[in-house]
């Protein structure tokens, strides 16, 4: 919105909550790069920093909900200024999870580099993993500059992320009927990619808020989804 | 229609949305002089709903209440044009007697304004004057609805006889209230009912307002947003004299669709 609120200290309290949610997003944003980085580099170190990385995207996350809280009660906004506060709550609420799922997949990594690698799953996941990082910078930005367009096309990134998804998990079954030593691992990096297509969808869950956000109704069309892997099965050849 | 009567044939069936509109107001504008104060304003008051009128000073809400109850009669330099029907009657035909609209319309102003007489006096009196009783047991049947009506029946009922002047501000503003419908109007009109009032009486007039619209189609000006948005189903934005959105309240107060009810609402500068 360009115009400026008469009372000059709610755009500033706006800004300053804006301003967290983009930090926030940052922080979300090199936590999933750095654990996917730790996956591909077998790099357990690294792994063990995202683990202990996620605190401040907690906190931050607390900070936001008091700050949204507060303002709600001193300024009692309606209409833009209502939709954004609630908006900037739930967006903080969906990079939370994200920030739990970068550090589930750290958590993983710490058995995955023990194990030899399969295939080039790793490389699949890295990939994956980009796209979604990628989807979350974008919407965070359209969240900064109210571009609904930006976020309804990110919002429709996220069939793409499932595609890659169907394909690994396919590619994951094959390893494990193959040979039994890769179960383990590969039981590992079939959920490491469930959180990433996690992660897609709450990116592609704030598009939808952004969309709210800037028209003040939620888009009317359904979202695609293209995740198969709950009815996925491999046919085992008994010969 | 006679002078001596104003007595439209309203349905009691149930508003749904504003299908069966109580007032319908068509193309109406209003001139002071040469300055005009309202521009083609066309809209719908619907019964047993509030209907909040908003915009900043001198947008013209105050001037669209009177006008539905005839108050700017009282200004010479006022002219009104366009029709206003209020059960399908224009209440501006000549042969419309205004006494008798303003008991079918009543009106609560900004600040309580009592009788210079006793409680029970201040609620009888319009009954009086309009005939609306033939015994003093009636009467004083009557009264007590009335103060019931506005929640103050609980306050005052062991003080009949002293003055209205020595209640409170919020006590004065519910008699008022109660004055207006002792003469069974069908429309209540209040020009901020509570600005003056601290927040227990304003809420006490809000809760009042919604018990009141079970029988009576309300509007109110009120330049409280909160106080638009808590007590009332539809809301009409006003600016320079235009009505630039009208529509349910929830939908004004969280996606207004005009960017002026936008920058009104949201402390803006528009």
């Amino acid at each position: 919105m360009e115009s400026t609120h008469i009372v000059q200290s709610f755009d500033r309290d706006l800004e300053k909550i804006k301003g967290l949610l983009l930090e926030m997003g940052g922080l979300v944003e090199t936590q999933l790069a750095d654990a996917i980085t730790a996956l591909v580099n077998r790099d357990s170190k690294l792994g063990k920093q995202v683990k202990k990385s996620d605190k401040p995207i907690n906190l931050l996350e607390q900070e936001i909900n008091e700050k949204a809280v507060r303002l709600l009660a001193l300024r009692q906004p309606v209409a833009a200024d209502l939709r954004i506060i609630v908006s900037i709550m739930k967006a903080a609420a969906n990079l939370e999870r994200i920030g739990d799922y970068a550090k589930n997949i750290a958590k993983r990594t710490s058995v995955v580099v023990k194990c030899p690698p399969v295939g080039s799953a790793a490389n699949t996941l890295k990939r994956m993993n980009t796209m979604v990082i990628n989807m979350i910078n974008d919407v965070l930005d359209a969240f900064i500059a109210d571009d609904i367009e930006t976020a309804d096309a990110v919002r429709l990134r996220d069939e793409e992320v499932d595609l890659v998804h169907n394909t690994l998990f396919r590619e994951l079954l094959t390893y494990m009927m193959e040979d039994q030593r890769n179960i383990s691992p590969s039981m590992h990096l079939l959920f490491i990619a469930k959180n990433i297509e996690r992660c897609g969808d709450h990116a592609a869950q704030i598009a939808e808020q952004v969309h709210y956000m800037v028209a003040g109704s939620l888009p009317e069309d359904k979202r695609p989804k293209s995740d198969k892997t709950s009815t996925m099965t491999l046919e085992v050849d008994q010969n | 229609m006679t002078l001596q009567t104003f007595n439209p044939e309203i349905s009691t069936e149930p508003v749904i949305e504003i299908k069966q509109p109580v007032i319908t107001v068509k193309d109406v504008n209003v001139f002071y002089g040469d300055k005009q104060a309202l521009k083609n304003i066309s809209l719908d008051i619907p019964k047993n709903k509030v209907t909040s009128l908003i915009g900043p000073s001198g947008c013209g809400k105050t001037t669209f209440l009177k006008c539905i109850n005839r108050m700017n009669d009282l200004i010479d330099i006022c002219r009104v044009e366009g029709e206003i029907l209020v059960g399908g009657q224009d209440i501006y035909d000549p042969a419309v007697d205004v006494v008798a609209l303003r008991a079918h319309i009543g009106m609560v102003f900004q600040k309580p304004n009592p009788f210079p007489k006793s409680i029970f006096e201040n609620v009888a009196y319009g009954m009086r004057i309009h005939n609306l009783t033939n015994s003093k047991s009636e009467l004083g049947d009557r009264v007590e609805s009335a103060l019931r009506g506005a929640a103050i029946w609980e306050e005052v009922r062991d003080r009949l006889d002293q003055p209205g002047t020595s209640l409170s501000g919020g006590q004065q503003q519910r008699l008022c209230i109660a004055r207006a419908i002792a003469v069974e109007p069908k429309i209540i009109l209040m020009d901020e009912p509570a600005s003056a009032l601290d927040p227990i009486a304003t809420a006490k007039i809000e809760e009042l307002m919604d018990e009141l619209r079970k029988n009576y189609a309300i509007v109110i000006v009120t330049h409280s947003m909160q106080q638009a948005a808590r007590v009332s189903q539809f809301t009409a934005f006003f600016h320079m004299g235009e009505l630039v959105e009208h529509g349910k309240t929830d939908k004004i107060f969280t996606s207004p669709g005009d960017e002026r009810t936008q920058n009104y609402i949201t402390g803006r500068i528009g």
